[in-house]
């Protein structure tokens, strides 16, 4: 007999999951993404015309200012997420790694797809993403992210010229997809995927809260996945 | 054609003072933004450089292009090109015609072979064989072919030929193509434009004779002094679009203020071309100066990338076409309307299995 005899079983109720800089990373990148897409919009379809003379106003050059400025913060933080994916824990390298392989990660995908579908009566538990939380993360904040980035730094070295590093960097884009206006409008399609993507990240993340048998919305908070059940 | 004399010579015979001369290097040299000791290298190479034949093709295309070059802003500059260059074939301008016009390809190739400038108006259509452009008999692509393999730079003259343009818009009956799906060995420089300024024109001889080398191409192969900025970004508007003053429909207020275009579909923000810098007829105006949005003719596939008056532009794929706003507020709206019947099913499936579970601990108990 163990010297642990008569000691109750500790069930593993609480994980620490997401590290502060994750945390620090997730509502900076929601607060750029929302900037971005409101001032994008803005950018693409401007506010009524003011009244009075050129000079009293700075309008369009302060939303475009702002959308810049957060575009900036966007691809900061993209880069410094890629390095915590290489120094943090397990679960910080989920954003840009799919189990496309596992077939296992393929029959949990169908099992939540289902369980939203109401034909489970509950959810698997998972310390990091589910399946299909794990997908859209990958597709659209890295893949999609990545594209966001590259066609807006492409429009943005646009105005600082040509040998500018936004140029040398991402300047190649604009022939690639074909002409000015072409990615231009791709890098708005590429809003309205988020802006989607956004709506159903907020519903899921508040049912799951409620309806699975794990926390979301505290997690993102204080990083400790708490379990409300102790079944597998 | 006699093709030894210096640029010079062919001015003084053509009754041009030295004082005249002289401003048109000035001018020139402005105009390439050059530094003022430039004009002086200008003049210099006019007065000892030999003449440099220049064959000027035409294939599918309306001759704008050529019509833009004859009426070059300084009254000099036209006739001092002609000159300049010595144009040895251009359909449009040369006094022979026939077979008489034709041999002059031949001569200029043998003569000339290597050191020839090909400038190029127009594109070949690749379908039907070739046939929709005859020129003496033959497909317009053969002749370019020939004439390409022995020349020193190719000059793509215009949208047509630099991107394709409206022979080569949507659905493209004759398969016209650029001239750069066609010559592969051979540097383009790409002057597009529909048509191309005929400073901008000028202009790139001036300095290929002048330096004896290519100006500076961009990524696209457009020479990066009159092509390296956007209209938007020297355009006389644009304090109006920074302050958020648009035109927001003809003949409104803010039409007549000069307010920005942008609204309007103005395509100032998209295309690279020297109209808001140079201007047109000797300075006098450009699009947006006269109260209409840039359409972007010197950009490429402009006769396809949606309406000209919009900004937000349809997106034409798979056959479909749709406006990113149209749907992506309709893709919002479905999502939205499915997220709150799933929330809906969700708080009902949740009071049934609640229900359920107590009944079972009722039952239980």
């Amino acid at each position: 007999m163990s010297m642990y005899t008569g000691v109750p079983t500790v069930k593993r109720t609480a994980v620490y999951v997401y590290q502060t800089p994750v945390r620090i990373w997730h509502w900076v990148n929601a607060l750029a993404i929302t900037v971005l897409a409101i001032t994008g919009y803005l950018i693409g379809s401007p506010l009524p015309s003011l009244p009075g003379e050129a000079s009293d106003h700075y309008l369009m050059g302060n939303i475009r200012f702002l959308h810049f400025a957060a575009g900036y913060v966007f691809l900061v933080g993209f880069l410094f997420r890629l390095y915590w994916a290489v120094v943090g824990n397990r679960y910080s390298r989920q954003l840009f790694t799919l189990p496309f392989w596992r077939r296992g990660f393929w029959s949990e995908l169908v099992h939540e797809l289902r369980w939203y579908a109401f034909q489970e009566p509950e959810p698997r538990k998972y310390v990091g993403h589910n399946p299909l939380a794990h997908l859209f993360m990958v597709v659209i904040i890295t893949v999609g992210g990545l594209v966001m980035m590259v066609t807006g730094f492409a429009l943005y070295s646009e105005q600082t010229g040509l040998g500018s590093w936004q140029d040398e960097l991402f300047g190649w884009v604009i022939p690639a997809v074909g002409q000015s206006q072409d990615v231009r409008m791709w890098h708005h399609w590429g809003m309205w995927v988020i802006v989607v993507f956004v709506m159903l990240h907020v519903y899921t993340a508040i049912r799951e809260d409620i309806m699975s048998r794990q926390s979301l919305i505290s997690t993102m908070i204080s990083g400790w996945r708490m379990f409300k059940d102790d079944r597998p | 054609m006699a093709t030894t004399d210096t640029f010079y010579e062919a001015m003084r015979r053509q009754g041009i003072s030295r004082r005249g001369f002289l401003q048109f290097c000035t001018i020139t040299a402005a105009t390439l933004g050059l530094a003022p000791g430039f004009a002086g290298r200008i003049a210099e190479a006019m007065e000892t450089k030999p003449r440099i034949p220049v064959l000027w093709l035409h294939g599918l295309e309306c001759t704008c292009c050529s019509e833009s070059f004859i009426r070059s802003a300084h009254p000099l500059a036209s006739d001092v090109v002609l000159s300049m260059i010595s144009l040895d074939y251009n359909d449009t301008l040369m006094a022979a015609a026939g077979h008489q016009a034709e041999a002059i390809l031949d001569e200029i190739r043998h003569q000339y072979k290597g050191r020839y400038i090909l400038a190029v108006e127009g594109n070949p259509p690749l379908g039907q064989d070739g046939m929709s452009c005859i020129i003496g008999g033959r497909p317009f692509l053969d002749q370019l072919r020939e004439v390409a393999a022995d020349c020193q730079a190719v000059i793509a003259w215009g949208t047509c030929a630099s991107w394709g343009c409206v022979q080569a818009a949507h659905p493209n009956p004759t398969q016209a193509v650029s001239i750069d799906k066609v010559i592969h060995d051979k540097p383009i420089i790409k002057v597009p434009g529909c048509p191309p300024i005929a400073e901008v024109m000028t202009g790139v001889i001036a300095y290929m004779l002048t330096f004896e080398r290519l100006p500076e191409l961009d990524r696209q192969g457009r020479p990066k002094m009159f092509y390296g900025q956007r209209i938007h970004d020297k355009c006389y508007r644009r304090p109006h679009f920074d302050a958020g003053q648009f035109v927001e429909s003809w003949d409104d207020e803010g039409a007549r203020k000069g307010y920005c275009l942008y609204k309007m579909g103005c395509k100032g923000p998209t295309t690279y071309n020297a109209c808001s810098t140079v201007r047109w007829n000797d300075g006098v105006s450009f699009p947006i100066q006269s109260g209409h949005g840039c359409i972007g003719c010197s950009e490429k596939d402009f006769w396809d990338k949606g309406s000209f008056y919009d900004h937000v532009t349809d997106t034409r794929v798979f056959g479909i076409e749709a406006n990113a706003d149209a749907v992506g507020i309709a893709a919002a709206g479905t999502v939205g309307a499915a997220i709150t019947a799933h929330a809906a099913a969700s708080a009902v499936h949740r009071i049934k299995q609640r229900a359920g579970a107590q009944h079972t601990e009722d039952g239980q108990a």
